[in-house]
């Protein structure tokens, strides 16, 4: 294989024949729009893969340069870069002028730096200052300030994204170019990473994003990390909060070193803790929590090459309401009986069982290289290590063991390529593989929960973007999966029977040991998805965009093996192995307005999902602990539509309105029956004022309403209750009311030292102390949500 | 291709990837690769390329046993699978209330016995055992909850058309109702259900009801009994 692509090379490269050698050749680089010089452009002739910088007038010399024909490369940071083919003879001089800004035309255009894929999708990101002010949230609680994503919850440590109405497994989390293998199917398994770390995050509400999965049926998450200059130059920041629910703060410091050379070194870390939480009427006892987390990059980057090697790891331990963890139905009917949680205890920071300990490390290493005609390729190996402890209440000896020991190590290589192309703008091409290995420690002495496997995954990729006109352009990709799943499972005898799985999968068995049977399920998957949008400027004001994505996920082993008591949820839940892949078909469209006073954009869309894997009740089990409540998934035709609306208008030079708006129903098609954990209508309407005489200060007032959710599949179920000697309904399906809560904020920019910028914010989240349940918080059953928090927090960039 | 797909198709067991024997693996490849080229212009491409290529290759070299051993079962030590009630009278008749279900939370639901009828006006002393049968011998589990007195409580409420007093025999390290050991007085005649409920955690001291008293229901057995 090294022979062939060698080969290959050598038939592109151009041989120098040897000639006089003694000419110079000069010029100058220049913004093309006012000719203004450009200095530090890495200016490069490709043949003699000789490089200089251009220097403060936008002067660069080569010497000894034999005449002939070259090609000439010129990078500049902000400006997209150049390939011209020049001639020396005898001493030469060009102007070369190059496309400066380029960067912030990007978000409009579209047209290639390889980067600027999606751009038929509304893609709502969150900038550095958004983050740096939401340095104390959890990245599920940051993305639910965003229109169209909501926070599913088991408290309000333990917050996913969920982007209309799909999460977990439907959606994919991209850490700086890592795709996050985290035990994501879990619902209270809450996304492992630091959003410090991140320089922006980018939401994708579709599966169009082809890049980086193609089972991405909800959406992606992309978190973006900061870039990294080439100049000698060292910078950093620091970010502290401290807030009176939970009574606790974070701190966040990170620096960052590079060099002219192209060397550059990062190191940042972050730490947050909290005591209980509050409810506006009692303390939410054991619901503390500590992390903490570090990342360090090293790296090297002279634009035609780059290597990095890049270590982060992060700690979390939260602590779930001790009132939550219950027995089966008669437990569950007394909790939802009480006004107040089961158990109230005072304010304390411990953070006792149940609880759950996590820790997600990632490394990374990858290098790029430029080359004429493959574009830039990039090659990256990434090993992610996941270790979750669950704690329960246990008995005896077992007291301080684990419940669930899982570890999870994924192994990924890819390599990318934005070849030149004539035809298109853009073009991106990629293949992947992926190795994921799961095992639980057997000293937990509980069942598993999923069991022991391995999967293997294999992807191939190609993005186009091309021009039609100066206003019109198209989007599209293909890309096909392939997945592997090899698990051991011990089935309990009395299911694998009665589903009648010996005859289906009869090579599955391994042995049957009684009460329960070994077996080793074998999966393949086949998985193709597509994209095509379209981005069609109108004027200078207003963009529609149109975009069509096709995507498909496997069943994820929560799905295919789960078999027995899901403690959280006290319930017992049931896969099926029979599961083929879901199937998506989106369509989305986009309307964008700007002016210097109006900013508003509507995102209506309509998903056709076949064979979606449904979770519902499916009856009652008896087991020497009582009765509890017997859940299976089942694959069936679902339909989405939904609705996001965004707008900020400027009433006058202090006042500024913001609103946003999202709404999404669902319902399977056969029945007509809504699926559950739907997000409720939800609009938050915001004024903010400015005042021109003091710098970067805001007065936010912030009005966040949540209707209730009227459309929900009935979950209820009748139990016998021994302490009535009768049967009584434990109703598990009716939503909270509706609520409406009002924030305040204040910040302002400090007077500050040299270069550096500091932000500091008061702001105040539930003024009113509202007691009110959110639908998506799997607590909401045991506990109201959150009272008052006061939060102070300082942001400096330095 | 085919080393690539070799590559990613092997090594199913659960050993951890050495990511330090990959890159000793890299400097001797490295080595030989770049002795082949250099008849060839040095060129970064090439060297890039190469140093990929090596990577993909490198991981189908690893070294990794094709483990098909399956992992070990788990032996569930706290599952509770019986639950024993026997009520002994003052002439010596023992009555056994036994809940079995080997399955914990498997599908198979308890198999419920009682082994005869009560005699009315009879005061019984019952004593309970709680015992993990999946594994032999079985585990007595009921000592554990001895040991932990202050966190467990038992309870007894009854229905139909029984008329059965209940008190506690035994009492945790303070003073408060443990139910191991519990006396049980009859009267009419009659039919009903008892229920045996075993309470983890439990608000201590409580009102004595099962609503009161809170906690987590470990145990919750309903037995049909004759008083005759």
């Amino acid at each position: 294989m090294h022979r062939i692509i060698s080969v290959l090379l050598l038939a592109f490269s151009t041989v120098i024949n040897a000639q006089d050698c003694s000419f110079k050749f000069t010029g100058s680089i220049l913004d093309q729009h006012d000719d203004s010089p450009l200095s530090r452009a890495i200016i490069s002739i490709e043949e003699l893969n000789a490089t200089t910088f251009s220097d403060e007038r936008g002067a660069f010399s080569f010497d000894n340069i034999c005449n002939g024909h070259y090609t000439i490369v010129v990078e500049h940071a902000q400006c997209k870069t150049k390939m011209s083919s020049i001639k020396v003879k005898d001493n030469t001089t060009k102007i070369l002028r190059l496309e400066h800004h380029y960067e912030k035309l990007n978000e409009v255009i579209v047209s290639g730096s390889g980067d600027g894929f999606n751009q038929t999708v509304i893609k709502p990101t969150l900038s550095q200052e958004d983050i740096a002010l939401g340095s104390n949230q959890s990245l599920g609680a940051m993305l639910s300030k965003v229109s169209g994503v909501s926070g599913l919850s088991s408290g309000n440590s333990i917050i996913k994204p969920s982007i209309h109405g799909l999460h977990s497994s439907r959606v994919t989390i991209i850490n700086a170019g890592v795709r996050m293998e985290d035990q994501e199917w879990g619902a209270e398994h809450a996304p492992n990473l630091d959003v410090n770390q991140a320089n922006s995050i980018e939401i994708i509400k579709n599966a169009s994003a082809l890049q980086y999965s193609g089972d991405a049926i909800g959406g992606f998450v992309i978190i973006k990390p900061q870039r990294i200059p080439i100049k000698d130059t060292l910078f950093g920041k620091a970010r502290w909060t401290a807030q009176t629910n939970g009574q606790g703060g974070s701190l966040h410091a990170g620096m960052t070193k590079s060099t002219d050379f192209g060397w550059y070194g990062s190191l940042e870390g972050t730490f947050k803790g909290y005591g209980d939480f509050e409810a506006p009427d009692y303390i939410l006892s054991n619901t503390g929590m500590r992390s903490n987390s570090v990342a360090a990059v090293i790296g090297k980057n002279q634009f035609k090459r780059g290597i990095e090697l890049k270590y982060s790891r992060v700690e979390n331990k939260i602590g779930i309401l001790r009132a939550s963890h219950l027995g089966g139905a008669q437990d569950q009917l007394l909790a939802l009986n009480s006004e107040v949680p089961l158990i109230i205890r005072d304010f304390t920071y411990d953070i006792d069982r149940p609880k759950q300990e996590v820790v997600h490390e990632i490394l990374s290493a990858k290098g790029y290289i430029k080359s004429r005609v493959l574009g830039k390729i990039n090659v990256r190996y990434d090993y992610q290590n996941n270790h979750r402890l669950e704690f329960d209440i246990r008995r005896g000896s077992d007291q301080n063991k684990a419940s669930m020991d899982l570890s999870l190590i994924t192994q990924s290589i890819s390599i990318d390529m934005a070849p030149v192309s004539n035809w298109f703008s853009d073009l991106k091409l990629g293949l992947g593989g992926r190795k994921l290995q799961n095992s639980s420690d057997p000293n937990t002495g509980v069942k598993r929960l999923i069991p022991d496997f391995n999967r293997y995954d294999l992807g191939a990729y190609v993005l186009a973007g091309k021009a039609l006109s100066d206003d019109l352009a198209l989007e599209f990709g293909a890309r096909l999966d392939y997945s592997h799943i090899k698990a051991f499972k011990y089935y309990y005898t009395a299911l694998w029977e009665e589903r009648n799985y010996g005859s289906i999968y009869p090579d599955f068995v391994i042995e049957d040991l009684g009460t329960q049977t070994l077996t080793q399920p074998k999966f393949d998957y086949l998985n193709p998805s597509a994209a095509l949008g379209l981005n069609w400027s109108l004027n200078a004001q207003s963009t529609i965009l149109l975009n069509l994505a096709l995507g498909a996920r496997n069943p994820n082993p929560s799905e295919l093996f789960s078999e027995g008591l899901h403690h959280s949820a006290s319930r017992i839940e049931i896969g099926d192995l029979r599961f083929t892949s879901e199937i998506s078909k989106n369509i989305s469209a986009g309307y964008r307005f700007q002016n210097n006073k109006v900013t508003f954009s509507i995102h209506p869309f309509l998903r056709f999902i076949d064979r979606f894997i449904l979770l519902e009740p499916t009856g009652v089990q008896q087991t020497i602990r009582g009765n509890f409540q017997v859940w299976s998934y089942r694959q069936a035709n679902v339909s989405l539509a939904g609705m996001d609306l965004d707008a900020r208008v400027v009433l006058n030079q202090d006042i500024t309105l913001e609103t946003q708006c999202a709404l999404v129903k669902s319902y399977e098609v056969a029945t007509g029956t809504p699926l559950i954990n739907m997000p409720p209508v939800n609009a938050i309407n915001t004024v903010v004022y400015q005042n021109q005489n003091l710098p970067a200060f805001e007065l936010r007032i912030e009005s966040d309403h949540t209707w209730r959710q009227n459309e929900y599949p009935n979950t209820n179920f009748e139990a016998f209750i021994p302490e009535s000697q009768s049967f009584e309904l434990v109703d598990v399906s009716t939503p909270p009311d509706a609520y409406h809560l009002m924030n305040l904020e204040i910040r302002g920019q400090l007077k500050n030292l040299g270069k550096s910028k500091t932000i500091l914010s008061l702001r105040v989240n539930n003024c009113f102390n509202v007691r009110y349940r959110n639908y998506l918080n799997s607590l909401r059953f045991y506990a109201d949500d959150l009272g008052r928090n006061l939060l102070l927090s300082l942001t400096t960039n330095f | 291709m085919q080393t690539i797909w070799g590559a990613i198709y092997c090594c199913p067991s659960q050993q951890t990837f050495n990511t330090i024997m990959i890159k000793t693996n890299n400097m001797t490849i490295l080595n030989k690769t770049n002795s082949i080229f250099n008849s060839f212009k040095s060129n970064n491409m090439i060297k890039f390329l190469s140093i990929s290529s090596i990577l993909f290759l490198a991981l189908s070299l690893h070294s990794c046993s094709d483990d098909d051993t399956p992992p070990e079962q788990i032996n569930e030590e706290e599952v509770i699978t019986t639950l024993v009630v026997t009520l002994t009278a003052d002439s010596g008749q023992a009555i056994e209330l036994r809940s079995q279900d080997l399955d914990g939370e498997g599908p198979n639901e308890p198999e419920i016995t009682v082994s005869d009828n009560l005699a009315a006006n009879t005061m019984y002393v019952g004593s309970i055992q709680v015992l993990n049968q999946t594994v032999d011998p079985a585990e007595p589990i009921h000592e554990e909850i001895s040991e932990e007195s202050d966190e467990h409580q038992f309870f007894y409420t009854q229905g139909g058309n029984l008329d059965l007093n209940t008190a506690y025999l035994d009492f945790d390290s303070n003073d408060h109702p443990l139910g191991l050991a519990f006396s049980l007085t009859t009267n009419t005649a009659g039919q009903g259900t008892m229920t045996v409920t075993l309470r983890h955690e439990p608000l201590k001291p409580n009102d004595g009801t099962l609503s009161g008293a809170g906690g987590e229901t470990d145990i919750s057995v309903v037995f049909p009994i004759t008083v005759e």
